[in-house]
């Protein structure tokens, strides 16, 4: 059966899918983070088998597609469950994946502080968790920022993956939304704008709060 | 409730799977090599080109680094023959990841040509070098050296991002992947066999692009 | 009874043996320099000594505390030593009150408003008083080395280690600096430093240790190190400092 879709019909069809996918890459990202900080924390911890854990995880979820990653979640999860809804296994993939990145660029914003920070805390008398909760933390925190806001851009392209697994969000909607309408430039171009929409200003952040640290840091 | 795993048919299906690997492999190739070449072209113009041509590249890479994979490669398979360009399935994978990696090297190599000192474009031109002959043979190797490990991890994440042109049926190792599991309903194993060698690419690709980028840079370090 | 008891030490860094058998018994309220070429392992022997660096052999005692490689004694044993280094190395995203208060509060668990008190008063005695709410990227070298002196002083250490800590710095900075460290010496602190300030070292030091290929080459009053350089490789060196 055939209906007339206008314009706005299709653009207003995508903004409502577009929700899923900002929620998505909120869940994930939030995930991601929380994950993320248990293996950094592993990472650069001083127990060696924590730390090859972390190492083969971050590898692991580095080396391979995160559309292969989505499948083995969603697969995985029905071998273990009965019904796996897709938003389920699309969370979970992504917020394994989120983390492992995150976790990587975190390490290198805390190997980034020069070792006299470690040793002057040291000389304190501080210990371990002291020195991180007070000097090493809060300055590796700071110049996390920018990259962390820049990851959050690939964590939102990243949900695009999970309509393939069948989780109806902006890419999936994109596809309906031109079986319907046999019209692919307009729809897939309104998709890629909504995307851009919703990525640039992260991008865009991201640079700016780089370069507002890189200003603070020549005026050392 | 125990499942229990079969990895039996990987004999039968062993060629359909190696024929995935080779169009994933030629995907890589003919994606890193024009990809590259056309990020060096766009870092050029965004660094050092026509004035009047910087905000054109530019809004190139904003758009791609803003925006899915899975939706250029759409755009490009799907959306492009409304405006008469009609291609392969192959043909788009390719184009899309060229223009995907292009907008991405762009920017790291943009960078590398910016980290270099004043001083090699003056003596370049105290040569009476023109500034494109200045670009190609003072700037361009040392820039490429200093941004080298950034540009080889993001070749190795466009490959694995290939993944996505299974989705315009494309026969790469996903779409034997998804070819195997809806004949053997074996779907975790075959997305697992699939994983392991997209694990294996990935270590050997970081290899090679480490080989690669101390037989490009050999002379140079040789030279210090 | 010594403060500082250093007894055989050895360390290698790989094959390359950087300390080969150290002696030295440091007393209270000794001033004792360090010097020797680069290399030579007076850095690393002052970094031994706050369980910077783990030592191979031989021992360190302060206070009759051993210096152990484990979490617990280190700590122990940094409670009752002081180290001030070349780079400064104050805690940027911290003012200079709270550089100083930091370890107060979260290693002695000294109530905020003491820990500020302890602060001021520390601050007040490099000079730097009115420096306390500044950022360490808004005070010259000069002051976030007086403000490093003070947050080492806060601990209240039996005694201070000095590497190279005027190294840093733009020549007309050093002396305020070296200011600061005479009047400690005055007042009785117990100081060990590496330094190549050879005029400093003569003047307020009780001892002097000149090191050589990871040995106490010499060792004496400062007239007899200066005045009288026993060895021809002290005798080169004094002369290279001269020149």
């Amino acid at each position: 059966m055939m209906m007339e879709f206008t314009t706005w019909d299709i653009l207003r069809n995508l903004l409502l899918a577009a929700r899923w996918t900002v929620l998505l890459s909120l869940v994930s990202f939030v995930g991601g983070s929380l994950v993320g900080l248990a293996i950094l924390f592993m990472r650069i911890g001083k127990n060696v088998w924590l730390k090859r854990f972390a190492q083969g995880y971050i590898e692991l979820f580095q080396g391979t597609p995160l559309l292969m990653q989505l499948f083995l979640a969603f697969f995985g999860l029905g071998l273990v469950g009965v019904d796996v809804p897709a938003w389920l296994a699309a969370a979970l993939a992504l917020t394994l994946w989120t983390a492992a990145f995150l976790a990587e660029i975190w390490r290198g914003c805390v190997e980034a502080i020069v070792r006299g920070q470690w040793e002057a805390s040291s000389s304190l008398a501080m210990g371990y968790v002291q020195q991180m909760r007070y000097v090493i933390l809060p300055q590796a925190l700071k110049i996390a920022v920018p990259p962390t806001v820049g990851f959050s851009v690939q964590v939102v392209k990243g949900t695009a993956l999970t309509s393939i697994i069948g989780f109806v969000e902006l890419s999936k909607a994109g596809t309906m939304v031109t079986n319907a309408t046999f019209q692919p430039f307009i729809v897939y171009g309104f998709v890629a704008l909504i995307y851009f929409a919703l990525c640039w200003p992260l991008s865009k952040s991201s640079q700016i709060l780089e370069r507002k640290l890189n200003v603070a840091h020549r005026n050392h | 409730m125990t499942y229990s795993f079969d990895f039996s048919w990987i004999g039968e299906y062993l060629p359909v799977l190696l024929k995935g690997v080779g169009i994933t492999v030629e995907l890589i190739l003919v994606g890193a090599f024009f990809g590259v070449a056309l990020g060096t072209l766009c870092a050029w113009i965004r660094a050092l080109g026509p004035l009047w041509l910087r905000p054109v590249v530019g809004a190139y890479v904003e758009m791609i680094r803003n925006t899915p994979f899975l939706i250029q490669l759409f755009f490009i398979f799907f959306g492009l023959p409304s405006l008469g360009f009609r291609m392969s399935e192959l043909q788009a994978a390719n184009l899309a990841m060229i223009v995907n990696l292009g907008a991405y090297s762009c920017e790291i190599i943009r960078a590398g040509i910016q980290a270099t000192p004043r001083g090699q474009f003056e003596a370049g031109a105290s040569l009476a070098m023109s500034p494109i002959q200045t670009f190609w043979h003072v700037v361009l190797i040392p820039s490429l050296q200093r941004i080298w490990p950034a540009l080889s991890s993001q070749i190795v994440i466009v490959m694995l991002g290939s993944a996505a042109v299974s989705q315009i049926a494309a026969e790469d190792l996903t779409f034997a992947a998804n070819f195997i599991q809806s004949r053997n309903f074996r779907a975790f194993e075959a997305y697992l066999v699939s994983t392991v060698i997209y694990l294996f690419l990935a270590i050997v690709l970081r290899q090679l692009l480490r080989g690669a980028g101390a037989l490009l840079f050999a002379k140079r370090r040789a030279a210090q | 009874m010594s403060l500082i008891e250093i007894t055989e030490v050895r360390k290698s860094f790989g094959t390359n043996e950087v300390l080969k058998g150290i002696n030295i018994d440091v007393d209270p309220g000794e001033v004792i320099a360090i010097i020797g070429k680069s290399g030579s392992g007076k850095s690393t022997l002052l970094r031994c000594i706050n369980g910077l660096e783990t030592i191979d052999s031989g021992s360190i005692a302060v206070a009759g505390a051993q210096l152990l490689p484990d979490e617990l004694h280190l700590r122990a044993l940094r409670l009752k030593i002081g180290m001030i280094f070349q780079s400064f190395n104050l805690f940027p995203h911290l003012t200079a009150g709270k550089n100083v208060m930091l370890s107060q509060m979260v290693v002695k668990k000294v109530p905020t408003a003491d820990a500020e008190a302890t602060a001021r008063k520390m601050l007040d005695r490099v000079g730097l008083a009115h420096k306390f709410d500044a950022y360490p990227e808004e005070l010259s070298g000069g002051q976030q080395q007086r403000v490093a002196i003070a947050r080492a002083l806060a601990m209240q250490p039996m005694a201070l280690l000095c590497d190279e800590i005027t190294s840093a710095l733009d020549p007309e900075l050093v002396n305020e600096v070296l200011a600061v460290v005479k009047e400690l010496a005055a007042e009785g602190m117990t100081l060990l430093m590496v330094t190549h300030e050879m005029r400093f070292a003569r003047d307020v030091c009780t001892r002097v240790v000149f090191m050589h290929q990871g040995r106490v080459h010499e060792i004496g009053a400062p007239q007899d190190v200066f005045g009288d350089p026993k060895t021809p490789e002290l005798k080169q060196f004094l002369g290279l400092q001269a020149a």
